[in-house]
């Protein structure tokens, strides 16, 4: 049981697919302007990892070492199809904001690294655990981006007015910073920075060590 | 000619496929710790993103499109839905042949990308220019043209990244943000850099 707990848990902070594994970041931060795309984007993800996950997991001993990439990439695809045809049908406005983003699930290296380095190795269940687990510590910091940036960058939260703006004759001055894309990438910096100040065992070994400054000492002397 | 030097310009700057659009980043993130490594990777990109815009171009209007299949006598059958499958399947085959041919004819250069021809494949810039060429209806020459604008942008992205990573493994940075954080932090600063070519109209 802890076991299983452990492969669910793992990936939200301590071995945070984004933060520390630098998975998956490709698709996903233009999609953070508003948070019901974003939402949205998470939910897919999440679906697709977890299927994947099983999916992989099922056929693994029947797949050839050597084309084992284009029948994991097949099986991604086909998910990415569903997802997208789904949004289309039911939610048109998301799925139009979100545009070529959905279909570049299927390059989301979380869900290609996930089938290729655990789906491949465990049985379906625990497979699908890990899956879930992965999309959900990507989810975190996702919905975590999105949360600074609407209401800072518009004044909105799900599209509802939260910060009255100036605009519309409250006292708040829009960011407008927070809705360009540099501003995912400081987010998503600082966000390292929490995660690793909290988690120290995260933070990496420095390259060079900078040599004590003697001028001084060799001066006074 | 204008308007292809238009779109050229726009790929590589104004809307660069990293900085603006976030494709890639991956591979830009984990790949960028040296000029010449990332160069290579670089030029491999430019390589096989002008290869398969253009290819999955073709595919698109004479395969896919609604009414495409009009020249083989399915003038009302849709195939758009396949579009995913039949682009990363057109991605996977290109690399693996461009890889083929490299290894036959130039292998210096073969030598020279090695391990990051196989890693194009999931590269999300390349899926991602094929999509938005197709979002944004162009004909084939300005795929083509697109192509090669988008991988030059990307490769000049990487590269300056690379420079600025090489210099900053000198300084002296706070403990949590080592490494991946002063990196992200890095990206966006050259990203805000790149804001700026945005007036940019010719």
């Amino acid at each position: 049981m802890s076991s299983q707990k452990e492969v669910l848990i793992d990936p939200i902070f301590n071995n945070n697919p984004i933060a520390l594994q630098v998975l998956g970041i490709c698709s996903a931060l233009a999609v953070t302007i508003s948070m019901s795309t974003t939402i949205v984007m998470c939910l897919a993800v999440i679906f697709v990892t977890t299927m994947s996950n099983i999916c992989v997991s099922l056929v693994r001993n029947y797949i050839p070492t050597n084309i084992r990439i284009i029948v994991q990439m097949t099986i991604i695809a086909s998910l990415v199809i569903v997802v997208d045809q789904f949004l289309q049908a039911v939610a048109y406005d998301i799925s139009k904001s979100l545009s070529v983003f959905v279909g570049l699930i299927i390059t989301n290296c979380i869900v290609m690294g996930r089938a290729e380095a655990f789906a491949m190795q465990n049985g379906p269940f625990l497979s699908a655990l890990d899956g879930f687990g992965n999309a959900l510590g990507y989810s975190v910091i996702l919905i975590g981006v999105a949360l600074i940036r609407e209401p800072l960058g518009a004044g909105t939260l799900f599209g509802y007015e939260i910060l009255p703006t100036v605009a519309n004759g409250g006292w708040y001055t829009t960011n407008g910073l927070l809705l360009l894309s540099p501003s995912a990438f400081f987010i998503i910096g600082l966000f390292i920075w929490a995660i690793r100040s909290w988690k120290s065992d995260q933070v990496e070994e420095p390259e060079y060590e900078i040599a004590p400054n003697l001028q001084y000492k060799e001066a006074m002397e | 000619m204008e308007h292809y030097l238009s779109i050229f310009v726009r790929a590589v700057f104004i809307e660069n496929m990293a900085l603006t659009f976030f494709l890639g980043m991956c591979t830009f993130i984990a790949i960028s710790k040296k000029i010449s490594t990332a160069l290579g990777l670089g030029i491999a990109v430019i390589v096989v993103l002008a290869i398969t815009v253009p290819v999955n171009n073709l595919i698109y209007n004479y395969l896919l499109r609604e009414g495409a299949l009009a020249w083989a006598g399915f003038p009302e059958v849709d195939l758009s839905f396949l579009g995913f499958l039949s682009y990363i399947g057109v991605i996977a085959a290109m690399v693996q042949i461009l890889e083929m041919v490299l290894d036959k004819y130039v292998p210096a250069l073969y030598n020279a990308l090695g391990v990051f021809l196989p890693l194009i494949t999931v590269n999300c810039a390349i899926l991602g220019a094929s999509l938005i060429m197709i979002e944004q209806d162009q004909t084939l020459a300005e795929s083509a043209v697109f192509g090669l604008g988008a991988g030059v942008g990307w490769a000049l992205a990487i590269t300056a990244l690379a420079g600025v990573r090489e210099k900053l493994k000198y300084s002296d940075v706070p403990e949590g943000l080592r490494g991946l954080g002063i990196t992200f932090i890095s990206v966006g600063l050259i990203s805000l850099c790149f804001m700026s070519f945005g007036g940019i109209d010719i």
